[in-house]
């Protein structure tokens, strides 16, 4: 018998497959559709501190209250406009730099003993089950003005004040480049592990230096877990909210936080939800662009 | 590699400095975890944070695992495409536009249909079992995708019902995607700040929410304290389940 028809029976069918359906439609589809139509009417003071979309009309129809203001003050605004490609650096940077620091521990691992490749691997996981908010406050004591880093740099004489490190963009790279690390290092490896070894040592037989059989076999045959560890870490950075709060400094701007200080601080719903929509697109066209391309090259292939 | 380490390491040996500055040790005591013991507030939030964990893992768990076996249960067409990118779609989104997303339901569910009446504990924990149900999802489908479907047909072959093979061979050989996907929705829960922040009431402050408010003025050393004992926990229950997952494979292969 099938998997297919030992499910077969309805009732095992419409629990498993109608209980998550229905709380993802409620709770995943439908808030994004709220925040799309609170995103397109105006604030106001009240609860709640915005104007509703629909409103009684003349006939039978509803009257729409929508505006696209939000939307014209976020390409009219130059603080929107510089969040968007502030977060955009910042995340692309920090993902790169995460690239530079993860690949060589990538390689190490998927070149050690079988032994201690697992003993490895759960060495960069284990970090990742520890609270990500603790993970980033650890490194406002380190990087303070009296932090451990300053004072023991001040101490060999190195220099003579503290470095201004923490509140500034330095620490928020650092921080992200920290905490999203295992993101970058479980993909390469994983492509990694796959590899064929023997074509590189076919290479170096056939007179290819180690360096140029890295640079043409292994380095392109890697390409889909770079790619994939490339995204894992860009997406949930360039929405980052507590590393820029806690290690940010005040000109730091990234679209998350500033969604945040919209909420919370300035009380303006539509313009976080104007705000909260930009972001989904910036977020959903890499991963758009990845997965086009990924399945053109499986049809070519 | 061990570099990862040294931040937390930190903070853990600076939770036993006697100092009120944080950064200057003066001597080894245990002064701000009697302090952090004492603070009435910590004590609420840590208590809120560990019931809303509890009942959103568990919740979590089992809307995983019904997606998982759905998704199992599915020919490719359209419509599991589609349900599969639904599935997709707590991970992929930034953490401030859930929060914000989930509050607008709310509010929204709140003038529709008068519930929630006050946001809380209950609004907490739905966000939660959202984001956690697919995380569940991927761990317990890739472990489905290992399993031999043989012995769920020979079950069937000596006349078991459909709920019965489900009982008493699916969910029993899933058992440690289970204990996983339990401990990775619960520790997410436990460390979520964001999504709270957005979607919580009056007087519902999780122990993240302390933290980061406490955080944002500066380093605090009863925080370095809650800290370390969160750490502590995690990894408690890191290695415990670990241990049990190893010899309950050891039974089965041995």
């Amino acid at each position: 018998m099938s998997p297919k028809s030992l499910s077969g029976s309805r009732n095992i069918r419409a629990f498993t497959l109608g209980l998550p359906l229905g709380w993802l439609i409620l709770l995943a589809f439908l808030p994004c559709l709220i925040v799309l139509a609170i995103s397109l009417v105006e604030a106001r003071i009240g609860t709640p501190p915005y104007e509703p979309l629909f409103t009684k009309g003349s006939g039978l129809l509803p009257r729409i209250n929508a505006t696209a203001d939000n939307y014209i003050r976020l390409v009219t605004d130059p603080l929107y406009l510089d969040a968007f490609l502030s977060s955009i650096r910042i995340a692309a940077i920090s993902s790169l730099l995460t690239l530079l620091l993860a690949y060589p521990m990538a390689y190490a691992i998927a070149r050690a003993k079988k032994t201690t490749r697992a003993l490895l691997l759960m060495l960069v996981i284990l970090p990742f089950w520890t609270s990500f908010l603790i993970r980033v406050y650890a490194w406002t004591g380190l990087l303070n003005s009296n932090g451990l880093i300053n004072n023991a740099l001040v101490k060999l004489g190195l220099i003579a004040e503290p470095l201004p490190l923490l509140h500034t963009d330095f620490a928020v790279h650092l921080g992200i480049v920290y905490s999203y690390l295992p993101f970058m290092v479980l993909p390469i490896y994983a492509v990694l592990e796959q590899l064929d070894w023997t074509l590189i040592e076919a290479a170096e037989d056939l007179g290819a230096s180690p360096l140029k059989a890295f640079w043409r076999i292994t380095l392109p045959l890697s390409l889909p877990g770079i790619v994939a560890g490339l995204l894992l870490v860009f997406i949930p950075a360039v929405g980052e909210f507590i590393i820029p709060d806690l290690l940010g400094g005040p000109d730091t701007l990234m679209v998350g936080h500033l969604l945040w200080t919209e909420f919370f601080n300035n009380h303006d719903w539509p313009m976080a939800s104007a705000l909260a929509i930009a972001l989904l697109v910036l977020v959903l066209t890499p991963a758009m662009i990845v997965y086009h391309l990924r399945r053109r090259g499986e049809a070519a292939s | 590699m061990p570099l990862l380490y040294v931040p937390i390491a930190i903070l853990i040996l600076y939770s036993f400095n006697d100092s009120q500055l944080v950064s200057v040790w003066s001597h080894f005591s245990t002064r701000w975890y009697g302090e952090l013991f004492k603070n009435a507030q910590m004590r609420e939030a840590a208590w809120l944070s560990f019931s809303i964990a509890t009942i959103s893992a568990t919740a979590s768990t089992v809307l995983g695992t019904a997606a998982a076996f759905a998704l199992r249960s599915m020919r490719p067409s359209p419509g599991r495409s589609l349900f599969e990118g639904l599935l997709m779609v707590p991970l992929i989104l930034p953490e401030v536009l859930t929060g914000l997303a989930m509050l607008l339901l709310f509010v929204f569910l709140g003038e529709a249909i008068g519930w929630p009446r006050t946001r809380g504990t209950a609004t907490i924990a739905i966000a939660h079992i959202t984001f956690g149900m697919a995380y569940a999802a991927v761990l317990i489908r890739a472990r489905l995708s290992q399993q031999d479907p043989v012995l769920e047909e020979a079950a069937a072959d000596l006349g078991a019902t459909p709920w019965r093979i489900f009982w008493r061979v699916s969910l029993p050989l899933l058992a440690p995607a289970l204990i996983a996907a339990w401990l990775l929705a619960f520790t997410l829960s436990l460390d979520d700040v964001v999504i709270s922040s957005f979607v919580t009431g009056p007087g519902a402050s999780t122990l993240p929410i302390v933290v980061l408010s406490s955080v944002r003025l500066g380093v605090s050393p009863q925080i370095n304290a809650l800290a370390s004992l969160l750490v502590l926990f995690v990894a408690v229950l890191m290695i415990a389940a670990t241990l049990v997952l190893r010899s309950s494979s050891r039974q089965k292969h041995g």
